[in-house]
């Protein structure tokens, strides 16, 4: 199958808070994952779990913090912060070792350690003691001036070694900051990326705020056509219409402002704007929430068509999964800005491996009383994986398609348990 | 064992004075409540389930009108306003019409004798009183506790809907509290009285679905700690099959199927219910979803037949022209729906709820 978008270790960390208190808040952190063409790719997790911030950052909505995404083989964005982190660590790595080879600042630097030393034990109020110390201090140093001055030769920096150090440092940081340049080009709205842009358009979850309740809904479509250059009325006009027509409204509407439709209208026309530019990937952050019950049958069964007919490859993103499981190819279960799980949505309600997919499986409300009734909620404690240095998760695939987030003890555990969830599938589709 | 009624609602009739005209919410609706049990209202907004609540507890809008009808409380226990005026219910005691008191009496009623959960978590508490003070506000000014009696009784509540460290978060201030635990914290307020009757008015939908399964969770332990009366409002089936005892359906100002929940969900009779029903996927659905097509009527002007009619593939030519009445199909079910009449033509439900129905039926067999 054809990959048509790839993320590559993709974080997005948000500041909050400034000075002694500021912290990074981590709202996705390292995910990878690829999304074939024509596929429905269901994302699914709590709220702030950071499924929507992966769809606005792949849309680029938010500057990526680190990462790479490509999409259709063409690197559209990413975040430097992991070039900035090596170069960081290059420069003091380098600033130590040039130190090895400075004689006369490594003595000096150990007798200023050694008087600290000996401060930090002695009460500062006790000036007199301090005085003495300090003394010490001014007489070693002097000492030491004498000794450089008697014996230059013997102090002097190995100059060759620090070169060698330094150059290497420099070559080190160009080819990192060349790697910056080339993303920060990638990432720029110009050229090349720009026209790839296009291919991916969003839908957003609330048919309210997300149109502008000043412009006509034929504004509101035509704008993505506008923005990229097009000045023909008529051609728009034709667009605007026959893009209406496929959203299930008339071209009549095309007059009317926002406010005069109803919730399920409005989502159509956000699905419409969505469409103008003839996009591949449509990335759909939970598109049904807030609209009604029986109005989200008819978007659902909307995106379903316009998915078949137009070739679409959809990212879909929601909470509710048995309308996940009933749309999406295949799932991906996020939590607290991990990818926990990924796997066709059929491996993934067979054999759903990761505690918490199983307490998310467990908790999905079904309209069958006798289901519910009798339903067992499996709660998730995030201290029952005993992760510890030696035993870390990461993120493996085991078995063709399913991808899960695991520590080695646990994947021979999970082998183990997969086995028997298929043996007991199979025996019962064999007694149908 | 007869059930004890405790609230009957009978032809209860509110429209709203809007700009565009009289907006008929409301229009005639009929429906029962036992003690102990839970009767869920299903329907999609804006067919009045929101309003009803709110007419029973007396906190309907400023433009709303009462049309017609009465909220019947059996045995509240006060019965200094003996107000029922129906012949048929003037001879017993202890009745009252909760359309019929005014303010200075139901504010007796609210709170103690009847609660209310609202959908919005976050905006149900005041965001600038700390926590403790708003559970403790209801002990002293409703029991009358002194306010250090108020405060040991609120963190033994607030240990009871599960907050952890109660004395801790009794200090605390809304915005420190996620939105599960306010939904917790409110549910604890509402309880805080002892109240008989608790409407539940969308808990759930601003949750997410492991938030909402222990919600729901706390709501059953605390009706079977009580033995609560419970109005349970939504439009998620699947929170309804959970939690109901008896459930009715609503559309369009009126209740058009009311039946125990084995009865809506395994043999639903109403062509809306079947709508509802076949509109949302299970974990085995694969076929296109029903959608219902169009929008519900616009209720300055009620149709003049049945309010489902103009979505409805089933619609005969009397769904246009007559209101169908309430059609008996057991001791506990009924529908309106003219398909139920003797020379009604034999309507199946749709095929692919039917398959849905006999697979969910067939595993509950097989449970059991």
């Amino acid at each position: 199958m054809e990959k048509l978008l790839e993320v590559k270790h993709l974080k997005q960390y948000f500041k909050a808070g400034s000075g002694k208190r500021k912290l990074f808040v981590k709202a996705v952190d390292d995910i990878s994952f690829d999304i074939y063409k024509g596929e429905v790719f269901g994302m699914v997790g709590e709220s702030g779990c950071g499924k929507t911030t992966t769809g606005r950052s792949i849309i680029k909505l938010y500057d990526a913090t680190d990462g790479e995404v490509y999409f259709g083989g063409k690197r559209i964005g990413g975040g430097i912060a992991s070039m900035i982190e090596t170069i960081k660590a290059a420069k003091v790595k380098a600033a130590k070792e040039i130190v090895g080879y400075q004689p006369a600042k490594l003595a000096k630097a150990q007798i200023i350690q050694e008087a600290e030393a000996q401060l930090a034990q002695i009460d500062p109020k006790d000036i007199e003691h301090v005085q003495i110390v300090k003394r010490e201090k001014a007489q070693k140093m002097a000492d030491l001036k004498a000794k450089i001055q008697a014996d230059p030769t013997k102090f002097a920096d190995n100059q060759a070694e620090i070169d060698k150090i330094k150059a290497e440092l420099r070559t080190l940081i160009n080819v990192e900051r060349n790697k910056i340049t080339a993303l920060k080009k990638d990432n720029a709205f110009r050229g090349e990326t720009l026209e790839t842009m296009k291919k991916i358009q969003m839908i957003f979850q609330d048919p309210i705020s997300s149109l502008n309740p000043r412009m006509t809904v034929r504004e509101i479509i035509a704008e993505g056509l506008v923005v990229s250059g097009v000045k023909d009325r008529k051609y728009i006009d034709e667009r605007v219409s026959h893009f209406l027509r496929v959203v299930g409204l008339l071209p009549e509407h095309a007059f009317r402002y926002p406010h005069e439709f109803s919730g399920g209208q409005r989502q159509r026309i956000g699905i419409a704007r969505a469409l103008i530019v003839e996009p591949e990937l449509l990335i759909a952050d939970e598109p049904i929430s807030a609209l009604d019950v029986s109005i989200r049958a008819q978007v659902i069964n909307l995106l379903k068509n316009l998915q078949k007919e137009y070739n679409l490859t959809i990212m879909f993103i929601a909470h509710d999964l048995s309308v996940v499981k009933y749309f999406s190819d295949r799932i991906a279960v996020m939590y607290y800005g991990h990818m926990v799980e990924l796997a066709s949505s059929e491996l993934l309600f067979r054999h759903p491996l990761h505690q918490y997919t199983k307490s998310l499986l467990s908790a999905i409300p079904l309209p069958d009383p006798h289901y519910e009734k009798t339903r067992k909620r499996f709660t998730y404690n995030p201290a029952c994986h005993n992760y510890s240095a030696t035993n870390k998760p990461s993120f493996v695939e085991i078995e063709p398609g399913h991808w899960i987030m695991a520590s080695p003890s646990e994947i021979e555990q999970f082998k183990v348990e997969m086995a028997q969830s298929d043996k007991d599938f199979f025996e019962k589709l064999s007694e149908k | 064992m007869e059930k004890e009624r405790i609230l009957e609602v009978k032809d209860l009739r509110i429209s709203f004075r809007t700009q565009q005209g009289i907006l008929k919410a409301v229009r005639g609706i009929n429906f029962e409540l036992f003690k102990g049990e839970t009767l869920a209202i299903v329907g999609e907004s804006g067919s009045g389930k929101s309003v009803t609540s709110r007419a029973i507890m007396g906190i309907s809008a400023g433009n709303s009108i009462h049309e017609g009808g009465s909220i019947y409380y059996y045995n509240s226990g006060i019965k200094s306003f003996h107000q029922v005026e129906d012949s048929e219910h003037a001879e017993e005691e202890d009745i009252i019409d909760l359309m019929k008191i005014d303010e200075e009496h139901f504010h007796k009623l609210r709170g103690t004798k009847i609660s209310m959960i609202f959908q919005d978590p976050m905006s149900s508490l005041n965001p600038i009183m700390k926590i403790g003070k708003q559970v403790s506000e209801a002990l002293y000014l409703k029991l009358g506790l002194s306010k250090s009696e108020a405060k040991v009784r609120a963190i033994e509540l607030m240990n009871d809907v599960g907050i952890s460290e109660p004395e801790k978060r009794f200090y605390q201030y809304p915005f420190q509290f996620s939105g599960g635990m306010i939904q917790r914290m409110v549910i604890a307020i509402a309880l805080a009285n002892n109240a008989e009757i608790l409407i539940c008015d969308e808990p759930t939908t601003a949750l997410d679905v492991t938030i909402q399964a222990q919600i729901l969770e706390l709501i059953n332990k605390k009706k079977t700690e009580r033995n609560l009366s419970i109005i349970f409002i939504t439009h998620d089936l699947g929170v309804v099959a959970n939690m109901a005892d008896r459930v009715a359906v609503m559309y369009a100002g009126k209740i058009v199927e009311v039946g125990t929940v084995d009865e809506i969900f395994y043999n639903p009779k109403h062509p809306y219910t079947w709508a509802l029903l076949s509109a949302i996927p299970d974990l085995d659905s694969k076929e296109t979803l029903f959608a219902i097509p169009g929008t519900p009527p616009d209720l300055h002007f009620p149709p003049a037949g049945d309010a489902f009619a103009p979505r409805n593939k089933y619609a005969m030519q009397i769904d246009f022209e007559e209101e169908p009445p309430m059609f008996k199909i057991s001791e506990t079910h009924y529908a309106a729906t003219w398909l139920l009449h003797p020379d009604a033509p034999k309507v199946e439900m749709p095929s692919n709820l039917k398959n849905r129905i006999e697979r969910n039926l067939k595993k509950a067999r097989k449970g059991a």
